[in-house]
């Protein structure tokens, strides 16, 4: 909301809303008073699951595109890391250092997702989520099946990050904070990427690719060039994820959690780039604490229900929600008028989306 | 035939000439340069045969959602669960009442009418909105899955179709000359040829319906122009509703008919998903023909895959879609 104001140059400190500074002081404080579970399990996991979610949220936020091969992505890089790494199965592991197999999995895994794109914008609209769910079952089928280069059913165990500056970064403290730049990181580009040239000229793409061709764009280009960034933010998260793990098999890529991210971005919110944040953090929380509303076993029903709800009364998500009772309850009122009106905007843009 | 002869006549040989290639692998005693190369031939028989077998059953799943998809731009992703319900449904009728086609009939009816009903409580609701409908379908799939999970568990269903299916028969194809002189029959399970068969009266009738009656003719032009087709005084919300039916009713009917070929299990819904999408991009989406051709191309890649590149059996599959996606974005007889 406050993007334009905030990397115009003309930004001032005062210009920030305060709840966005108190959201920043929590995260970073957050492992001062919190337990190791909630830390890791809860925290560091959020974020990954966020990160993964906000590449799927670029892509069909500003883009008009919905893949629902991000997960794929990630498990791509995450595979990368495994095989050119080390890992305690003795299947592949080259053994490369960190500094090498990092930057070669989260390039490879781009790479690929801007292969899905040129395949994926070939057609629009609702051809892209039947495409790109092919490819991730797809995905899923073939590591399941292949042992040479996958290991098949069983995957990689022991996938360890590397010990850097005398910190082991798999202890839930340094592996929060790595999941929170990581987050962080993405989550600002993405706000900022939104209001360049290219974010710009992507969402004009969405709401009426016609008109920018006529313009002159090259809309195919400004799609795959959209999947390869959304790529390496999935990749990067993909690397995140499988340190998390410490390991990761055909499971890890299957159609339960590539659903999963779809499911926590749109219960977030697609409109923008917080909304997978607060969508992968009800998931995390739902996930590990259903277990004392209803029988565990019948988590995905709950998870389900809830999405069908958000889906059919609420497409905006949790932000949608939040705009939607903001106005009454007065907050902020009249001092944040201008940022009020940029909103309007993004949910008219956002209107169109749902005709694409 | 004769038109598509004229306009391609550089595909038309190429098929020609594959198709020829085929008949003679099957027709002909192979000669031992052949069998070095390839194999035994009743291998390449055999998996020729279950391509196309499971192409049938393929063929059964995806002309219902191609269906669906052709009159109201709806992706429904939750055709697997109606696959893997029917399946069920099927099952628990047979069993009850001892006749497999009673089961069969069971499965036609109640997925077809749970279709009808996800048509005119849900989907009515927001028609023109094509992500939402394909998120509300992935919404209930998750819920079906994991509700059919919670009723039949995670064991694997075996049906038992009537007696006279069991079996095997020969065909007339002679695998090996022995050395005494008499030639060796192909065996092939008479069930597997009756799915084919069952498939094939499937399409012709849908040929039929869509071609040769009046309610097909609606559909038809519902296909072409929603809206012209309700100024002309259809009601096409109960042309959508039946569609719909008859849509989801086949996913049941090959749920049954598939489960009987092979097994019920959770996890399968997921595999024929998959399976019609792939088939309805590198058909054509919204077209019968299309889906035949697609379910024959996909079946006759996986089984092939299956049987001579067991661990990249899936990328087979993967490349045709990407091929076929790269010439023809919108399918070999789709339309744009």
């Amino acid at each position: 909301m406050d993007a334009r104001r905030l990397f115009s140059g003309r930004h001032s400190v005062s210009d920030i809303h305060p709840a966005a500074i108190a959201i920043v002081v929590v995260l970073i404080a957050y492992p001062t008073f919190a337990s190791d579970f909630f830390i890791f399990q809860i925290g560091a996991y959020s974020l990954i699951l966020g990160t993964i979610a906000l590449s799927l949220m670029m892509l069909a936020g500003y883009g008009g595109m919905v893949s629902l091969a991000q997960m794929t992505v990630a498990g791509l890089a995450g595979y990368l890391v495994a095989i050119l790494g080390d890992n305690s199965v003795e299947v592949m592991g080259l053994g490369w250092p960190w500094w090498l197999f990092v930057p070669t999995a989260i390039l490879g895994a781009a790479l690929f997702s801007a292969f899905i794109g040129a395949i994926a914008v070939r057609t629009e609209g609702i051809y892209t989520i039947m495409i790109t769910l092919a490819i991730a079952v797809a995905f899923f089928y073939l590591v399941r099946q292949n042992y040479v280069l996958f290991n098949g059913w069983t995957g990689f165990a022991g996938v360890e990050p590397p010990t850097l500056l005398g910190v082991y970064w798999r202890d839930p403290v340094p592996f929060y904070y790595l999941s929170l730049a990581v987050a962080g990181f993405f989550f600002l580009a993405v706000l900022y990427a939104s209001r360049s040239t290219f974010g710009l000229g992507l969402q004009a793409i969405r709401d009426n690719p016609r008109r920018m061709r006529a313009l002159g764009y090259n809309v195919t280009l400004h799609r795959i060039v959209a999947y390869f960034m959304s790529g390496l933010i999935a990749a990067t998260a993909g690397v995140l994820f499988v340190w998390f793990n410490g390991r990761i098999s055909s499971g890890s890529v299957g159609v339960g959690i590539v659903i999963d991210i779809l499911v926590i971005a749109v219960i977030g919110g697609i409109r923008h780039p917080v909304g997978p944040f607060l969508g992968a953090l009800a998931f995390v929380l739902l996930e590990n604490f259903a277990i004392d509303l209803i029988d565990r076993e019948r988590f995905n029903t709950v998870i389900g229900v809830a999405f069908l709800l958000v889906v059919l009364f609420s497409p905006d998500g949790l932000v949608g929600i939040w705009h939607r009772i903001r106005p009454r309850l007065r907050i902020g009122g009249s001092t944040r008028s201008k940022s009020g009106r940029v909103e309007r905007v993004d949910r008219h843009a956002a209107g169109s989306l749902e005709q694409t | 035939m004769r038109q598509f002869i004229e306009r391609h006549t550089f595909w038309a040989i190429i098929i020609a000439v594959v198709a020829a290639l085929f008949l003679w692998l099957i027709a002909a005693v192979w000669p031992d340069w052949l069998i070095d190369a390839m194999g035994r031939k009743k291998t390449f028989v055999n998996t020729l045969l279950n391509g196309i077998t499971l192409g049938g059953l393929y063929f059964l799943v995806a002309s219902g959602f191609t269906l669906v998809f052709g009159l109201m731009r709806n992706v429904n992703l939750a055709h697997g669960s109606m696959y893997l319900l029917g399946a069920y449904i099927g099952y628990e009728v047979a069993e009850a009442s001892g006749n497999w086609f009673l089961g069969l009939a069971a499965a036609f009816v109640a997925i077809g009418l749970s279709g009808m009903l996800l048509q005119v409580l849900v989907f009515r609701r927001m028609e023109g909105d094509d992500l939402r409908q394909t998120l509300v379908t992935i919404g209930i799939s998750i819920i079906a899955a994991d509700l059919m999970l919670a009723v039949w568990t995670g064991t694997t269903y075996q049906f038992q179709p009537p007696e006279w299916l069991f079996g095997a028969t020969s065909l007339p194809v002679v695998s090996v000359i022995k050395a005494s002189g008499d030639p060796v029959y192909i065996k092939y399970p008479v069930y597997r040829l009756t799915v084919l068969f069952v498939a094939v009266v499937v399409g012709i009738a849908l040929w039929l319906f869509l071609n040769r009656t009046r309610v097909g003719m609606m559909i038809r032009a519902g296909v072409n122009d929603r809206e012209m087709l309700s100024a002309s005084g259809v009601n096409v919300q109960l042309v959508f509703a039946l569609v719909f039916a008859i849509g989801a009713g086949l996913a049941g009917f090959a749920g049954v008919v598939g489960g009987t070929a092979l097994s019920i299990a959770p996890g399968e819904d997921l595999r024929y998903l998959l399976a019609s999408l792939i088939v309805v991009i590198v058909g054509g989406l919204g077209s019968v023909t299309g889906a035949a051709i697609g379910a024959l191309l996909i079946g006759l890649a996986e089984q092939f895959g299956l049987a001579y590149f067991p661990t990249y059996g899936v990328v087979l599959t993967f490349l045709i879609m990407v091929v076929v996606l790269a010439v023809r974005p919108q399918g070999i007889m789709g339309e744009r």
